[in-house]
């Protein structure tokens, strides 16, 4: 299908299946234990043989040799995979430096050696006596250090600079003003479940289970590292303990288990040790951010500038913070620019909503001190700047911008006009009570999709997708799409996700996965339709399917006569050429936080929050929800804990570990409350829907930022707002 | 893990004779540290002496009116005894602001008093530590340390004793009771019990090789108002920035004892003398701090935190 112009009235609009609150039909698999993950996958091949990482103990330099006697000689150790007897590893999609081979060491706890053993505990203990010799070379891992003097980002049309107007003459002459520099630190992902792959050959053909998000792209990825025709490799993923982006692409786990599968001769599997997640993967880089604005005194912007500064290893780009700079508010002049500083840590990839998760934490943070200047509500300032265009191309619509709806959908089942206006003035014995807003914006994205579906004799019907389910509930929204298509009960749905020899989807990240995986199993339904009702000689157009029949006027079949002589399978995919060029599409909430502060000892604590949130038609309130509660519990460790702290002399995350790395815990997120706007978006789907899995995230830190100043009257800029920035500045006791 | 030799015992005799024969040789109950610790290789007994049938599981009550806690009483169990919780409620708020349900049902009385550090250096094992390999340095004075300790601490290691139980022990007045491999016994208190470690900041407490604690014994209760407040960037499973365990009465008269800035729970003479007085008594407990840039907030935060358990007990501010 190709999905060129907005769709009409389609079968989707009925709703009996789709935007119904679905619990997830994968529920009772995962809460029984049921659901195969990587690791645990121990009836997929025989003889399964455990490998433990050796990790490098230095950030940069080089492997002079490996000493492996003593390790050989321990009991259970079937071979050891050494960096050094093979070339580096080609670099496969998303990577920035090779994940494997060679005697080049660029990072801390990067694999130096795969130790295969008949047990873990084996494999592990013999892991420790490998004997590494190292050159030690001095890298730069400082990023404060680095960031002043660090270059612009070359993009592929040159550095990333935008210039819209003239900021300079327009906030030199606006009437008020303001100019601030906002950091935010390095961050995890810190999935629950760690990268993990089990690999087995049978000649040439290499099958990996393991626990990827992005099936297809990653095929091709080992097939380009390993040198294996693509057809030879196939991935399984059905099953994800999360990923944030941390397995949009092939870790090492993965690699080495293959490698060392061939070397031994048998199915090898691989976990990363946890603090190898924090050092060996990626993370989200720290920024500093530069915010100048300039606005009339009714609070409209006319300048706007916001420049950023990321690290990463050379060769990839940083944490994009300015991205939704260019598209958020109006203002005639405008200025954006994006510095990357060459660093020695680990590499920087996606997390989460890459680029405005740590941009709004700039960004809305700075609106929140612009509207303190104008003496304006925080609300109105947003909505004074609203653009139901590209700002920096006008003739660039929004498919649909329902910012303000969310603003004041949000602000008046939140309360925001009873809260409290004055910093420092709210006092509940002794918590300080301080209320923040921040506006949450993330692009909607369209990517091809494929699928495939088997109607069965017996009138069942099987979805067939490489589509993966990372904990979002993609197994239902498209259990969900596939049932109002064919008009089937749900539980006559059957989902297969993961593997990459069926259909290539879109994947999951980027929040782009519920829209148009869905797209494609409703473009694949489209063809099951059109097939079913030309056996009935009906026009599949006005033909209705419901309860198991296929009706036209006054005839009705079962759809089980369609496949009296035999299954029918369809399959079709959902492409996008220009709409996304014509309109701007973009998902919106209003963030809403209260805090109180411990007016001793500087302890935050978020009391309730909310979010106002319209991303196209949610196709599941119940895992839509999910997706957004857990989002801005995402959000509230990125603003009050959540920090990958660097030794600047080693070049290493120190806190590695899930006890260091301090994500938030139940006693942290009291209340949440999430409201979702009626939107159809048909520019931006054939579902008309669009992402949600990250919108919940982007905005929350500025909203608890700017909660913490209203209840302290202490502006924090630094990310996370742990209670030594402030302490000092709190009333004395 | 290191491969090794593991038995049970039945007496805490037999577990320190048996400690005693086997050369490398570590006591096991709940495991919740050591286990780590033993994956990590920080920990590396030949031989475990499994100390959990020793029957060491109850609390009694003593001839002075205190309670004895046997060294196997569980966390939880602890934390939620009648009596505990009446007499001794700093000591039940202090375990139940530690660890997770799962890990105090586990974790043991004596084992929580030796449970390690949570330096990162200490557990990173590329890193130079002279707590885990004396005499190899310590990265983390220079390094990051905004958890470390702050006080007592030595140019050989800056890490912090990180335990909540033993910060209101201390400030109860706990005696730890010990046998030895020879079949004698001893009493500890509880201040005297883990070591200000200077240059052998390896060795922890006072306890010997193969030394078994069997109990710890609280005297008669204090009266007074029990407060344990741990400061934390988190709101459970972190480690303190700063804790306080005080028994004050309605004046603000009492004791305190600060967790997470030293070796061990720290407890200052004048620090109680001076109290209600808050400024005095934090300058007491923080008297000859030697922070880091990253760590020196807790000295402050020492005086805020005791400034808000002293309105509490006084009432004036939940």
């Amino acid at each position: 299908m190709k999905y060129t112009t907005p769709a009409g009235d389609t079968v989707i609009d009925r709703q009996r299946v789709v935007g119904q609150p679905t619990t997830r039909i994968d529920g009772p698999l995962k809460v029984t234990g049921h659901a195969p993950y990587a690791y645990e996958r121990h009836d997929v091949a025989a003889n399964q043989a455990y490998g433990y990482i050796v990790p490098s103990a230095i950030a940069k330099g080089r492997v002079r040799s490996i000493d492996l006697a003593e390790a050989k000689a321990q009991p259970g150790v079937i071979t050891i995979l050494t960096t050094t007897e093979v070339d580096e590893l080609p670099l496969g999609m998303g990577h920035t430096v090779p994940l494997f081979g060679g005697s080049e060491i660029r990072f801390y706890h990067q694999a130096l050696a795969l130790v295969v053993a008949e047990t873990f505990e084996q494999a592990r203990a013999a892991a420790k006596l490998v004997r590494v010799d190292y050159e030690r070379t001095q890298g730069n891992h400082d990023f404060h250090a680095l960031a002043p003097d660090a270059p612009l980002v070359e993009g592929s049309d040159g550095p990333d600079v935008s210039k819209v107007g003239d900021f300079e003459a327009a906030y030199a002459s606006a009437p008020v003003s303001i100019d601030v520099t906002y950091e935010t630190p390095h961050e995890s992902h810190a999935m629950m479940e760690p990268h993990a792959s089990i690999a087995a050959w049978e000649g040439e053909k290499l099958t990996l289970w393991t626990s990827n998000q992005m099936i297809a792209w990653s095929k091709q990825a080992v097939a380009k590292m390993l040198d294996l025709d693509p057809a030879n490799v196939r991935l399984d993923s059905p099953f994800l303990g999360g990923g944030f982006g941390a397995k949009l692409f092939v870790r090492v786990d993965a690699v080495v288990a293959a490698l060392a599968a061939k070397k031994a001769g048998r199915p090898v599997k691989v976990m990363l040790d946890r603090p190898l997640v924090f050092n060996n993967t990626t993370h989200r880089s720290a920024t500093i951010q530069r915010l100048r604005f300039g606005a009339e005194r009714d609070g409209r912007l006319t300048a706007i500038s916001h420049e950023c500064t990321s690290g990463n290893l050379a060769g990839q780009e940083g944490e994009n913070g300015i991205a939704q700079t260019r598209l958020l508010y109006a203002g005639a002049n405008r200025y954006t620019a994006q510095r990357i500083a060459r660093l020695d840590l680990p590499e920087a990839n996606a997390m989460r909503a890459p680029g405005e998760t740590a941009g709004l934490m700039a960004l809305e943070g700075a609106m929140d001190e612009l509207a303190e200047k104008l003496g304006m509500d925080p609300v109105e300032l947003r909505i004074v700047n609203d653009t139901q265009v590209d700002p920096e191309t006008p003739n660039r619509p929004y498919s649909s911008r329902m910012m303000v709806e969310c603003l004041r959908r949000g602000a008046e089942a939140f309360g925001w006009d009873k809260r409290n206006k004055t910093p420092g003035g709210m006092r509940e014995g002794r918590w300080l009570i301080g209320h923040g807003m921040a506006v949450g914006f993330r692009n909607s994205v369209q990517m091809k999709s494929a699928a495939r579906v088997r109607l069965s004799s017996n009138g069942k019907l099987t979805v067939e997708t490489d589509m993966t389910d990372i904990g979002t509930g993609s197994y239902t929204i498209l259990a969900q799409t596939a049932a109002e298509m064919l008009g089937l009960p749900l539980e006559d749905v059957t989902v297969t996700l993961g593997d990459s020899d069926m259909p290539a989807s879109c994947g999951s990240g980027g929040q782009w996965g519920a829209q148009n995986s869905t797209s494609g199993v409703y473009a694949a339904c489209v063809k099951l339709r059109e097939d079913i009702a030309g056996r009935f000689a009906m026009d599949p157009n006005t033909a209705e399917f419901i309860d198991g029949e296929i009706r036209a006027g006054a005839e009705s079949r079962k759809l089980t006569e369609a496949t009296a002589s035999g299954e029918i399978v369809a399959e079709d995919s959902v492409e996008y050429d220009e709409l996304s060029k014509k309109y701007q599409q973009s998902t919106f909430a209003g963030h809403f936080v209260e805090i109180a502060v411990d007016a001793y000892t500087g302890e935050t604590y978020v009391r309730r929050m909310l979010a106002a949130c319209a991303a196209g038609r949610i196709l599941n309130p119940i895992s839509a929800r999910s997706q957004v509660i857990g989002a801005m519990t995402m959000g509230v460790g990125g603003a009050l804990t959540e920090e990958l702290a660097v030794d600047t002399r080693f070049g290493f995350f120190v806190n590695h570990d899930l006890a260091g790395y301090e994500v938030p815990v139940h006693a942290d997120i009291p209340h949440q409350e999430v409201i979702f706007l009626d939107e159809l978006d048909a520019i931006a789907s054939p579902m008309k829907a669009k992402g949600v899995g990250e919108l919940g995230l982007c905005g929350v830190g500025a909203a608890v930022a700017n909660a913490l100043y209203n209840a302290t009257g202490v502006r924090v800029r630094e990310y996370p707002l742990t209670l030594d920035k402030y302490l000092d500045k709190l009333p004395a006791v | 893990m290191k491969p090794f030799s593991y038995e049970r015992v039945s007496s805490p005799a037999e577990a320190a004779a048996a400690a005693a024969r086997a050369g490398g040789a570590k006591f096991i109950a709940g495991g919740t540290n050591l286990l780590d610790l033993m994956k990590l290789e920080i920990e590396t007994p030949r031989h475990l002496v499994d100390v959990t049938g020793t029957g060491l599981d109850e609390i009694t009550e003593t001839d002075e009116g205190g309670l004895r806690i046997g060294a196997l009483v569980s966390n939880t169990a602890l934390a939620s005894d009648e009596r505990v919780k009446r007499d001794y409620a700093v000591l039940s708020r202090a375990i139940v602001a530690g660890a997770s349900g799962q890990l105090r049902n586990k974790a043991t009385t004596g084992g929580n008093l030796l449970q390690r550090t949570r330096c990162p250096y200490f557990y990173d094992t590329n890193q130079a530590c002279n707590k885990r390999k004396p005499g190899r340095g310590c990265a983390a004075k220079e390094g990051v340390s905004r958890q470390l300790g702050i006080v007592g601490v030595s140019d050989a290691c800056i890490a912090t004793y990180p335990g909540d139980m033993a910060v209101a022990l201390r400030v109860l007045d706990a005696v730890v009771e010990t046998v030895k491999a020879d079949g004698t016994t001893r009493a500890i208190p509880l201040g005297d019990f883990h070591r200000l470690w200077g240059d052998t900041p390896h060795i922890e407490t006072v306890l010997e090789p193969g030394e078994m604690i069997t109990a710890v014994t609280l005297p008669k209760p204090l009266g007074g108002t029990h407060i344990y407040h741990k400061v934390r960037d988190r709101r459970s499973y972190a480690f303190a920035l700063v804790s306080v365990a005080a028994v004050l009465d309605a004046d603000g008269h009492g004791r305190v004892a600060i967790g997470g800035i030293a070796p061990r729970p720290w407890r200052v003479e004048a620090a109680d003398a001076a109290l209600p007085d808050v400024k005095v008594a934090a300058r007491a407990l923080t008297q000859g701090a030697s922070p880091t840039d990253q760590n020196a907030f807790k000295i402050a935060l020492v005086e805020r935190t005791l400034a808000g358990v002293m309105a509490k007990a006084r009432g004036e501010a939940a």
